[in-house]
Protein backbone atom coordinates (compact mmCIF):
# COMPACT_ATOMS: atom_id res chain seq x y z
CA UNK A 1 0.00 0.00 0.00
CA UNK A 2 1.46 3.41 -1.03
CA UNK A 3 1.77 5.50 2.08
CA UNK A 4 -0.76 8.04 0.32
CA UNK A 5 -3.47 5.81 -0.11
CA UNK A 6 -2.86 4.40 4.12
CA UNK A 7 -3.28 8.04 4.60
CA UNK A 8 -6.27 8.32 2.86
CA UNK A 9 -7.64 5.33 4.15
CA UNK A 10 -7.11 6.74 7.78
CA UNK A 11 -8.33 9.78 6.86
CA UNK A 12 -11.80 8.14 6.37
CA UNK A 13 -11.77 6.84 9.64
CA UNK A 14 -11.47 10.48 11.25
CA UNK A 15 -14.26 11.55 8.41
CA UNK A 16 -16.47 8.99 11.25
CA UNK A 17 -15.85 10.56 14.34
CA UNK A 18 -18.88 11.38 16.22
CA UNK A 19 -20.81 8.62 14.51
CA UNK A 20 -22.43 5.29 15.29
CA UNK A 21 -21.36 2.38 13.19
CA UNK A 22 -24.15 -0.42 13.15
CA UNK A 23 -24.25 -3.98 12.58
CA UNK A 24 -27.13 -5.11 9.93
CA UNK A 25 -27.67 -8.47 8.54
CA UNK A 26 -29.97 -7.32 5.71
CA UNK A 27 -31.20 -4.40 3.68
CA UNK A 28 -33.90 -3.43 5.40
CA UNK A 29 -31.92 -3.16 8.54
CA UNK A 30 -29.18 -1.48 6.66
CA UNK A 31 -32.10 1.24 5.67
CA UNK A 32 -32.98 1.83 8.88
CA UNK A 33 -29.67 2.54 10.32
CA UNK A 34 -28.70 5.16 7.27
CA UNK A 35 -32.05 6.50 8.11
CA UNK A 36 -31.56 7.04 11.91
CA UNK A 37 -27.91 8.51 11.24
CA UNK A 38 -25.11 6.01 10.99
CA UNK A 39 -22.27 6.86 9.70
CA UNK A 40 -21.25 3.90 8.56
CA UNK A 41 -23.12 0.17 8.38
CA UNK A 42 -21.62 -3.77 9.42
CA UNK A 43 -22.57 -5.71 7.05
CA UNK A 44 -23.00 -9.41 8.08
CA UNK A 45 -25.11 -12.52 8.38
CA UNK A 46 -25.87 -12.89 11.91
CA UNK A 47 -25.28 -10.08 14.55
CA UNK A 48 -22.48 -11.09 17.43
CA UNK A 49 -25.20 -12.10 20.13
CA UNK A 50 -26.54 -15.03 17.30
CA UNK A 51 -23.07 -16.30 16.08
CA UNK A 52 -22.22 -16.94 20.25
CA UNK A 53 -26.36 -18.50 20.52
CA UNK A 54 -25.78 -20.41 17.20
CA UNK A 55 -22.07 -21.43 17.71
CA UNK A 56 -20.51 -23.59 15.37
CA UNK A 57 -17.30 -21.79 12.64
CA UNK A 58 -18.32 -18.37 12.22
CA UNK A 59 -16.44 -17.28 8.83
CA UNK A 60 -16.97 -14.20 6.36
CA UNK A 61 -20.61 -13.49 4.90
CA UNK A 62 -21.92 -14.20 1.73
CA UNK A 63 -20.24 -11.73 -0.44
CA UNK A 64 -23.95 -11.52 -2.47
CA UNK A 65 -25.44 -10.05 0.77
CA UNK A 66 -22.52 -7.75 1.34
CA UNK A 67 -23.30 -6.60 -2.18
CA UNK A 68 -27.18 -6.04 -1.63
CA UNK A 69 -26.63 -4.07 1.17
CA UNK A 70 -24.07 -1.55 -0.44
CA UNK A 71 -26.09 -1.50 -3.26
CA UNK A 72 -28.99 -0.05 -0.53
CA UNK A 73 -27.17 2.74 1.16
CA UNK A 74 -25.03 5.77 0.29
CA UNK A 75 -22.91 5.40 3.91
CA UNK A 76 -19.89 3.58 3.58
CA UNK A 77 -20.10 -0.23 3.96
CA UNK A 78 -17.70 -2.35 6.31
CA UNK A 79 -17.66 -6.41 6.71
CA UNK A 80 -15.90 -8.80 8.68
CA UNK A 81 -13.33 -11.19 7.37
CA UNK A 82 -11.53 -13.28 9.67
CA UNK A 83 -8.64 -12.84 11.83
CA UNK A 84 -5.64 -13.81 9.62
CA UNK A 85 -7.77 -14.97 6.79
CA UNK A 86 -6.08 -13.03 3.65
CA UNK A 87 -7.94 -14.38 1.00
CA UNK A 88 -11.35 -13.32 3.09
CA UNK A 89 -9.82 -9.90 3.28
CA UNK A 90 -8.77 -10.24 -0.98
CA UNK A 91 -12.25 -11.18 -1.83
CA UNK A 92 -14.09 -8.33 0.22
CA UNK A 93 -11.61 -5.83 -1.40
CA UNK A 94 -12.33 -7.38 -5.03
CA UNK A 95 -16.13 -6.45 -3.67
CA UNK A 96 -15.13 -3.00 -3.39
CA UNK A 97 -16.09 -2.33 0.10
CA UNK A 98 -15.10 0.58 2.11
CA UNK A 99 -13.35 -1.03 5.27
CA UNK A 100 -13.22 -4.65 6.27
CA UNK A 101 -13.12 -5.35 10.19
CA UNK A 102 -10.48 -8.23 11.00
CA UNK A 103 -12.73 -9.50 13.73
CA UNK A 104 -12.52 -11.75 16.44
CA UNK A 105 -16.16 -11.84 16.33
CA UNK A 106 -15.54 -14.70 13.75
CA UNK A 107 -14.05 -17.76 14.20
CA UNK A 108 -10.05 -16.97 13.91
CA UNK A 109 -8.49 -18.62 10.57
CA UNK A 110 -4.58 -17.99 12.12
CA UNK A 111 -3.98 -18.29 15.89
CA UNK A 112 -0.28 -16.59 15.22
CA UNK A 113 -0.88 -14.26 12.07
CA UNK A 114 -2.77 -11.70 11.74
CA UNK A 115 -3.72 -9.98 8.27
CA UNK A 116 -0.62 -8.29 6.88
CA UNK A 117 -2.78 -5.58 6.36
CA UNK A 118 0.08 -3.57 4.23
CA UNK A 119 -0.41 -5.77 1.01
CA UNK A 120 -4.18 -4.11 0.64
CA UNK A 121 -4.91 -1.11 -0.43
CA UNK A 122 -8.77 -1.21 1.04
CA UNK A 123 -8.17 0.32 4.71
CA UNK A 124 -8.88 -1.92 8.15
CA UNK A 125 -10.08 -1.94 11.06
CA UNK A 126 -8.93 -4.00 14.25
CA UNK A 127 -9.43 -4.82 17.80
CA UNK A 128 -7.50 -4.51 20.59
CA UNK A 129 -7.66 -4.84 24.28
CA UNK A 130 -5.01 -2.51 25.16
CA UNK A 131 -1.64 -0.87 24.01
CA UNK A 132 0.18 -2.98 22.81
CA UNK A 133 -2.01 -4.65 20.48
CA UNK A 134 -3.43 -1.36 19.27
CA UNK A 135 -0.06 -1.08 18.22
CA UNK A 136 0.97 -4.08 16.76
CA UNK A 137 -2.39 -3.77 14.42
CA UNK A 138 -1.34 -0.42 13.66
CA UNK A 139 2.39 -1.84 12.77
CA UNK A 140 0.77 -4.60 10.52
CA UNK A 141 -1.54 -1.40 8.31
CA UNK A 142 -4.63 -1.05 10.33
CA UNK A 143 -5.87 2.33 9.75
CA UNK A 144 -8.28 2.36 12.58
CA UNK A 145 -8.91 0.54 15.46
CA UNK A 146 -11.68 -0.19 17.93
CA UNK A 147 -11.93 -1.85 21.85
CA UNK A 148 -12.69 -5.19 21.57
CA UNK A 149 -15.38 -5.09 24.27
CA UNK A 150 -17.62 -8.46 24.36
CA UNK A 151 -19.49 -8.63 21.12
CA UNK A 152 -22.64 -10.11 21.43
CA UNK A 153 -23.21 -9.02 25.55
CA UNK A 154 -24.72 -6.56 25.83
CA UNK A 155 -22.34 -5.41 28.39
CA UNK A 156 -20.18 -2.37 28.20
CA UNK A 157 -17.90 -3.91 31.02
CA UNK A 158 -15.19 -5.19 28.86
CA UNK A 159 -14.92 -1.67 26.37
CA UNK A 160 -14.24 -0.12 29.14
CA UNK A 161 -11.53 -1.93 30.40
CA UNK A 162 -10.05 -2.04 27.03
CA UNK A 163 -10.65 1.74 26.79
CA UNK A 164 -9.19 2.51 30.32
CA UNK A 165 -5.87 -0.11 29.75
CA UNK A 166 -5.29 1.86 26.74
CA UNK A 167 -5.64 5.75 28.46
CA UNK A 168 -3.52 4.23 31.28
CA UNK A 169 -0.82 2.69 29.45
CA UNK A 170 -0.84 6.05 27.02
CA UNK A 171 -0.35 8.62 30.52
CA UNK A 172 2.74 5.45 31.38
CA UNK A 173 4.20 6.10 27.85
CA UNK A 174 3.86 9.66 27.67
CA UNK A 175 5.60 10.14 31.34
CA UNK A 176 8.39 8.23 31.00
CA UNK A 177 12.01 9.46 30.19
CA UNK A 178 13.78 8.58 26.76
CA UNK A 179 15.78 5.83 27.98
CA UNK A 180 12.96 4.04 29.55
CA UNK A 181 11.02 3.83 26.32
CA UNK A 182 12.64 0.50 24.65
CA UNK A 183 12.00 -1.26 27.40
CA UNK A 184 8.36 -0.17 27.83
CA UNK A 185 8.29 -0.99 24.62
CA UNK A 186 9.53 -4.31 24.76
CA UNK A 187 7.74 -5.56 27.83
CA UNK A 188 4.24 -4.22 26.06
CA UNK A 189 4.73 -6.04 22.83
CA UNK A 190 5.00 -2.83 20.93
CA UNK A 191 7.22 -1.44 17.83
CA UNK A 192 9.60 1.19 19.37
CA UNK A 193 8.59 3.74 16.02
CA UNK A 194 5.08 3.56 17.33
CA UNK A 195 5.96 3.93 20.93
CA UNK A 196 7.76 7.07 20.02
CA UNK A 197 4.99 8.29 18.10
CA UNK A 198 2.64 7.93 20.95
CA UNK A 199 4.76 9.41 23.39
CA UNK A 200 4.54 12.74 21.08
CA UNK A 201 1.13 12.28 20.72
CA UNK A 202 -0.27 11.32 23.95
CA UNK A 203 -2.87 9.29 21.54
CA UNK A 204 -3.19 6.58 19.33
CA UNK A 205 -1.91 7.65 15.94
CA UNK A 206 -5.94 6.84 14.36
CA UNK A 207 -8.87 6.64 15.10
CA UNK A 208 -10.03 4.76 17.84
CA UNK A 209 -13.79 3.70 18.32
CA UNK A 210 -15.55 1.71 21.29
CA UNK A 211 -17.20 -1.80 20.12
CA UNK A 212 -18.35 -4.68 21.98
CA UNK A 213 -21.13 -4.87 24.52
CA UNK A 214 -22.84 -1.19 23.60
CA UNK A 215 -26.48 -0.85 24.38
CA UNK A 216 -27.83 2.06 24.85
CA UNK A 217 -27.33 5.76 24.98
CA UNK A 218 -25.87 5.83 28.25
CA UNK A 219 -23.43 3.23 27.10
CA UNK A 220 -22.40 4.82 24.14
CA UNK A 221 -21.60 8.49 25.67
CA UNK A 222 -19.62 6.67 28.80
CA UNK A 223 -17.40 5.03 25.72
CA UNK A 224 -17.71 8.89 24.30
CA UNK A 225 -16.41 10.11 27.66
CA UNK A 226 -13.49 7.83 28.29
CA UNK A 227 -11.77 9.23 25.02
CA UNK A 228 -13.64 6.86 22.39
CA UNK A 229 -14.04 8.96 18.59
CA UNK A 230 -17.15 7.39 18.40
CA UNK A 231 -18.76 3.61 18.55
CA UNK A 232 -19.61 0.40 16.90
CA UNK A 233 -23.19 -1.23 17.95
CA UNK A 234 -23.66 -4.67 17.12
CA UNK A 235 -26.37 -6.55 18.44
CA UNK A 236 -27.42 -4.02 20.02
CA UNK A 237 -29.92 -2.14 17.67
CA UNK A 238 -32.15 -4.93 16.38
CA UNK A 239 -31.92 -7.43 18.84
CA UNK A 240 -33.41 -4.46 21.11
CA UNK A 241 -37.64 -3.91 20.96
CA UNK A 242 -37.64 -0.70 18.81
CA UNK A 243 -34.08 -0.69 16.76
CA UNK A 244 -35.19 2.62 14.63
CA UNK A 245 -35.83 4.68 17.88
CA UNK A 246 -32.46 3.36 19.77
CA UNK A 247 -30.50 3.66 16.80
CA UNK A 248 -31.73 7.51 16.54
CA UNK A 249 -31.03 7.71 20.16
CA UNK A 250 -27.62 6.09 20.12
CA UNK A 251 -26.75 8.59 17.36
CA UNK A 252 -27.67 11.50 19.32
CA UNK A 253 -26.07 10.26 22.47
CA UNK A 254 -23.19 10.17 20.98
CA UNK A 255 -23.04 13.90 19.15
CA UNK A 256 -24.13 14.93 22.71
CA UNK A 257 -22.18 12.67 24.63
CA UNK A 258 -20.85 15.23 27.54
CA UNK A 259 -24.64 16.86 27.85
CA UNK A 260 -26.48 14.88 30.68
CA UNK A 261 -29.53 17.39 29.58
CA UNK A 262 -29.92 15.87 25.92
CA UNK A 263 -28.47 12.16 27.19
CA UNK A 264 -31.44 11.80 30.12
CA UNK A 265 -34.06 13.40 27.31
CA UNK A 266 -33.22 10.57 24.64
CA UNK A 267 -33.00 8.08 27.01
CA UNK A 268 -36.32 8.12 27.97
CA UNK A 269 -39.21 5.29 26.53
CA UNK A 270 -37.20 3.35 24.48
CA UNK A 271 -38.65 -0.17 25.27
CA UNK A 272 -36.39 -3.17 26.30
CA UNK A 273 -33.04 -2.97 25.36
CA UNK A 274 -31.19 -6.24 24.18
CA UNK A 275 -31.09 -9.20 26.75
CA UNK A 276 -26.93 -8.81 28.25
CA UNK A 277 -25.31 -11.37 29.46
CA UNK A 278 -22.81 -11.43 32.78
CA UNK A 279 -19.08 -11.29 31.60
CA UNK A 280 -17.60 -12.47 34.63
CA UNK A 281 -19.44 -15.89 34.86
CA UNK A 282 -18.68 -16.81 31.31
CA UNK A 283 -16.26 -19.48 30.69
CA UNK A 284 -13.06 -18.25 29.19
CA UNK A 285 -13.66 -20.34 25.66
CA UNK A 286 -16.86 -18.24 25.37
CA UNK A 287 -15.06 -14.94 25.56
CA UNK A 288 -14.50 -13.68 21.81
CA UNK A 289 -11.69 -10.78 23.16
CA UNK A 290 -9.00 -13.55 23.77
CA UNK A 291 -8.70 -14.26 20.20
CA UNK A 292 -6.05 -12.60 17.91
CA UNK A 293 -2.87 -11.07 20.36
CA UNK B 1 -25.70 40.56 12.13
CA UNK B 2 -22.18 42.75 12.08
CA UNK B 3 -19.83 40.15 10.71
CA UNK B 4 -17.06 41.42 11.60
CA UNK B 5 -17.42 44.07 14.60
CA UNK B 6 -17.62 42.01 17.91
CA UNK B 7 -16.68 39.00 15.96
CA UNK B 8 -16.12 35.82 17.90
CA UNK B 9 -14.34 34.19 14.70
CA UNK B 10 -15.09 31.09 12.80
CA UNK B 11 -17.58 28.50 13.89
CA UNK B 12 -17.02 24.46 13.30
CA UNK B 13 -20.41 22.57 13.33
CA UNK B 14 -19.48 19.82 16.40
CA UNK B 15 -22.10 17.03 15.19
CA UNK B 16 -19.65 14.20 13.61
CA UNK B 17 -16.94 14.37 10.95
CA UNK B 18 -13.36 16.46 10.77
CA UNK B 19 -14.08 18.80 13.01
CA UNK B 20 -10.73 18.99 15.17
CA UNK B 21 -9.32 19.08 11.52
CA UNK B 22 -10.74 22.25 10.50
CA UNK B 23 -10.46 24.00 14.21
CA UNK B 24 -6.23 22.97 14.06
CA UNK B 25 -6.33 24.79 10.25
CA UNK B 26 -8.54 28.23 11.92
CA UNK B 27 -6.28 28.15 14.66
CA UNK B 28 -2.83 27.98 11.86
CA UNK B 29 -4.62 31.01 10.28
CA UNK B 30 -5.10 33.08 13.37
CA UNK B 31 -8.42 33.28 13.24
CA UNK B 32 -10.51 32.63 16.19
CA UNK B 33 -12.55 29.56 16.37
CA UNK B 34 -14.55 27.34 17.98
CA UNK B 35 -16.87 24.24 17.69
CA UNK B 36 -20.70 24.66 17.67
CA UNK B 37 -23.16 22.42 19.10
CA UNK B 38 -26.23 24.14 19.81
CA UNK B 39 -28.72 27.36 18.08
CA UNK B 40 -27.40 29.44 20.64
CA UNK B 41 -23.96 28.83 19.84
CA UNK B 42 -24.14 30.73 16.21
CA UNK B 43 -24.32 33.88 17.89
CA UNK B 44 -21.75 36.52 17.35
CA UNK B 45 -20.11 34.46 14.61
CA UNK B 46 -18.74 35.99 11.23
CA UNK B 47 -18.70 31.99 9.48
CA UNK B 48 -19.41 28.67 10.39
CA UNK B 49 -17.87 25.47 8.65
CA UNK B 50 -19.84 22.36 7.77
CA UNK B 51 -17.18 19.50 7.76
CA UNK B 52 -16.81 16.40 6.17
CA UNK B 53 -18.40 13.26 7.89
CA UNK B 54 -21.50 11.57 6.46
CA UNK B 55 -24.43 13.56 4.85
CA UNK B 56 -27.11 11.78 6.43
CA UNK B 57 -26.10 11.78 10.17
CA UNK B 58 -25.59 15.01 9.88
CA UNK B 59 -28.76 16.45 8.63
CA UNK B 60 -30.54 14.14 10.96
CA UNK B 61 -28.69 15.87 13.92
CA UNK B 62 -29.20 19.18 12.02
CA UNK B 63 -32.82 18.37 12.05
CA UNK B 64 -33.55 17.33 15.66
CA UNK B 65 -31.99 19.63 17.66
CA UNK B 66 -33.40 22.95 15.18
CA UNK B 67 -29.36 23.62 14.30
CA UNK B 68 -30.83 23.62 10.55
CA UNK B 69 -33.10 26.42 11.05
CA UNK B 70 -31.19 28.47 13.16
CA UNK B 71 -28.62 28.18 10.45
CA UNK B 72 -30.85 29.39 7.91
CA UNK B 73 -31.56 32.24 9.70
CA UNK B 74 -28.08 33.09 10.53
CA UNK B 75 -27.72 33.11 6.73
CA UNK B 76 -30.05 35.39 6.26
CA UNK B 77 -28.56 37.53 8.72
CA UNK B 78 -25.10 37.52 6.80
CA UNK B 79 -23.37 34.52 8.71
CA UNK B 80 -20.91 33.10 6.14
CA UNK B 81 -21.30 29.62 5.05
CA UNK B 82 -18.31 26.86 4.43
CA UNK B 83 -19.47 23.35 3.67
CA UNK B 84 -16.11 20.45 2.62
CA UNK B 85 -17.68 17.45 1.27
CA UNK B 86 -20.76 16.39 3.17
CA UNK B 87 -21.31 19.85 4.35
CA UNK B 88 -20.97 20.83 0.32
CA UNK B 89 -23.90 18.05 0.05
CA UNK B 90 -25.97 19.66 2.66
CA UNK B 91 -25.43 23.13 1.47
CA UNK B 92 -26.78 22.61 -1.79
CA UNK B 93 -29.89 23.30 -3.35
CA UNK B 94 -30.41 20.30 -5.44
CA UNK B 95 -29.01 16.99 -4.56
CA UNK B 96 -29.26 14.59 -7.64
CA UNK B 97 -31.96 12.04 -6.91
CA UNK B 98 -32.45 12.83 -3.26
CA UNK B 99 -34.06 15.68 -1.87
CA UNK B 100 -32.26 18.85 -0.84
CA UNK B 101 -31.30 19.50 2.72
CA UNK B 102 -30.36 23.16 3.66
CA UNK B 103 -30.32 24.12 -0.16
CA UNK B 104 -28.72 27.50 0.65
CA UNK B 105 -26.39 27.67 -2.77
CA UNK B 106 -27.38 27.27 -5.84
CA UNK B 107 -25.38 24.43 -7.33
CA UNK B 108 -26.45 20.22 -7.94
CA UNK B 109 -24.17 17.71 -6.35
CA UNK B 110 -23.85 14.35 -7.04
CA UNK B 111 -23.12 12.05 -3.71
CA UNK B 112 -20.44 9.64 -4.21
CA UNK B 113 -20.04 10.73 -7.30
CA UNK B 114 -16.15 8.71 -7.79
CA UNK B 115 -17.38 5.25 -5.94
CA UNK B 116 -16.25 3.72 -2.39
CA UNK B 117 -13.46 4.12 -0.79
CA UNK B 118 -10.89 2.49 -3.08
CA UNK B 119 -11.48 5.46 -5.56
CA UNK B 120 -10.32 8.22 -2.87
CA UNK B 121 -7.62 10.14 -4.20
CA UNK B 122 -5.16 13.18 -3.56
CA UNK B 123 -3.74 15.54 -6.81
CA UNK B 124 -2.67 18.85 -7.06
CA UNK B 125 -4.42 21.88 -9.03
CA UNK B 126 -4.63 26.05 -8.99
CA UNK B 127 -7.38 27.79 -7.73
CA UNK B 128 -5.98 31.06 -9.01
CA UNK B 129 -8.98 33.28 -7.26
CA UNK B 130 -7.70 31.60 -4.03
CA UNK B 131 -3.98 31.05 -3.82
CA UNK B 132 -1.20 31.62 -6.90
CA UNK B 133 0.06 28.00 -5.60
CA UNK B 134 -1.26 24.94 -6.96
CA UNK B 135 -3.18 23.34 -3.81
CA UNK B 136 -2.88 20.19 -2.35
CA UNK B 137 -6.32 18.09 -2.76
CA UNK B 138 -7.80 15.17 -0.68
CA UNK B 139 -11.18 13.26 -2.22
CA UNK B 140 -12.85 10.89 0.55
CA UNK B 141 -15.97 9.41 -0.99
CA UNK B 142 -16.77 12.87 -2.64
CA UNK B 143 -19.28 14.36 -4.12
CA UNK B 144 -19.07 16.01 -7.59
CA UNK B 145 -20.97 19.63 -8.40
CA UNK B 146 -22.39 18.88 -11.46
CA UNK B 147 -24.10 22.62 -11.90
CA UNK B 148 -23.77 25.63 -10.89
CA UNK B 149 -26.13 28.53 -11.02
CA UNK B 150 -25.47 32.46 -12.24
CA UNK B 151 -24.89 33.49 -9.49
CA UNK B 152 -22.57 30.79 -8.27
CA UNK B 153 -18.66 31.55 -9.04
CA UNK B 154 -16.50 28.53 -10.16
CA UNK B 155 -13.50 28.51 -8.30
CA UNK B 156 -11.94 24.95 -9.38
CA UNK B 157 -13.39 22.74 -12.41
CA UNK B 158 -11.30 19.80 -12.85
CA UNK B 159 -12.28 16.87 -15.77
CA UNK B 160 -16.01 16.97 -16.04
CA UNK B 161 -17.41 18.69 -12.41
CA UNK B 162 -16.62 21.29 -10.45
CA UNK B 163 -14.41 20.91 -7.00
CA UNK B 164 -15.49 24.84 -5.58
CA UNK B 165 -17.43 27.16 -5.84
CA UNK B 166 -19.35 30.06 -4.18
CA UNK B 167 -21.63 32.93 -3.74
CA UNK B 168 -21.58 36.10 -1.97
CA UNK B 169 -22.27 34.42 1.36
CA UNK B 170 -21.21 30.67 0.55
CA UNK B 171 -18.13 28.48 -0.29
CA UNK B 172 -18.53 24.73 -0.80
CA UNK B 173 -15.71 22.19 -1.80
CA UNK B 174 -15.97 18.65 -2.45
CA UNK B 175 -12.29 18.17 -1.20
CA UNK B 176 -10.99 18.32 1.85
CA UNK B 177 -8.56 21.06 3.00
CA UNK B 178 -8.63 20.49 6.11
CA UNK B 179 -6.50 17.44 5.57
CA UNK B 180 -3.87 18.61 3.91
CA UNK B 181 -0.96 21.21 5.01
CA UNK B 182 -2.48 23.65 2.29
CA UNK B 183 -3.91 26.61 4.24
CA UNK B 184 -4.94 28.55 1.42
CA UNK B 185 -9.08 27.81 0.98
CA UNK B 186 -9.39 28.18 4.90
CA UNK B 187 -7.63 32.30 4.14
CA UNK B 188 -10.23 32.68 1.53
CA UNK B 189 -12.96 31.64 3.75
CA UNK B 190 -11.77 33.83 7.08
CA UNK B 191 -11.26 37.08 4.45
CA UNK B 192 -14.68 36.11 2.88
CA UNK B 193 -16.24 36.74 6.70
CA UNK B 194 -14.30 39.50 6.78
CA UNK B 195 -11.72 38.69 9.44
CA UNK B 196 -7.92 39.71 9.56
CA UNK B 197 -5.87 36.72 8.92
CA UNK B 198 -2.20 35.78 9.07
CA UNK B 199 0.08 34.67 6.54
CA UNK B 200 0.62 34.29 2.69
CA UNK B 201 -1.76 32.87 0.36
CA UNK B 202 1.10 30.65 -0.92
CA UNK B 203 2.88 27.51 0.37
CA UNK B 204 2.23 25.30 2.54
CA UNK B 205 2.24 25.22 6.55
CA UNK B 206 5.70 23.18 7.48
CA UNK B 207 4.32 22.69 10.99
CA UNK B 208 1.11 20.53 9.68
CA UNK B 209 1.27 16.87 9.91
CA UNK B 210 -1.70 14.30 9.06
CA UNK B 211 -1.31 13.57 12.82
CA UNK B 212 -1.80 17.35 13.66
CA UNK B 213 -6.04 16.37 14.37
CA UNK B 214 -4.80 13.94 17.50
CA UNK B 215 -2.70 17.06 19.21
CA UNK B 216 -5.85 19.05 18.94
CA UNK B 217 -8.29 16.27 20.55
CA UNK B 218 -11.12 18.13 22.05
CA UNK B 219 -11.81 14.82 24.99
CA UNK B 220 -8.44 13.68 25.52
Amino acid sequence: MAENRYLLNAQLAQMLKGGVIMDVVNVEQAQIAQEAGAVAVMALERVPADIRKQGGVARMSDPGLIKAIKEAVTIPVMAKARIGHFVEAQILQALRIDYIDESEVLTPADEECHIDKTRFEIPFVCGARNLGEALRRIAEGAAMIRTKGEAGTGNVVEAVRHMRTMNREIRQLTALPAEEIISFAKVNGIPYELALEVKKLGRLPVVNFAAGGIATPADAALMMQLGCDGVFVGSGIFKSSDPARRARAIVKAVAYFDDPGQLLEVSMDLGEPMAGLDVATMASGERLAGRGW
Amino acid sequence: MDAVAGSDGIGVLDLQGGVQEHLDHLRRVGVAARPIKRAADLAGLAGLIIPGGESTCLSRLLNIFGLDTAIRQAHGKGLKLWGTCAGAILLARENVGETPFLGLIDVAVNRNAFGSQLDSFNREALAPTVAREPIPLTFIRAPKIVRAGEEVRVLLRLDDYIAAAEDDRILVTVFHPELTPSLAFHRYFARKCGLNVAGDDAGLDPDWTPLSWTRFSLHV
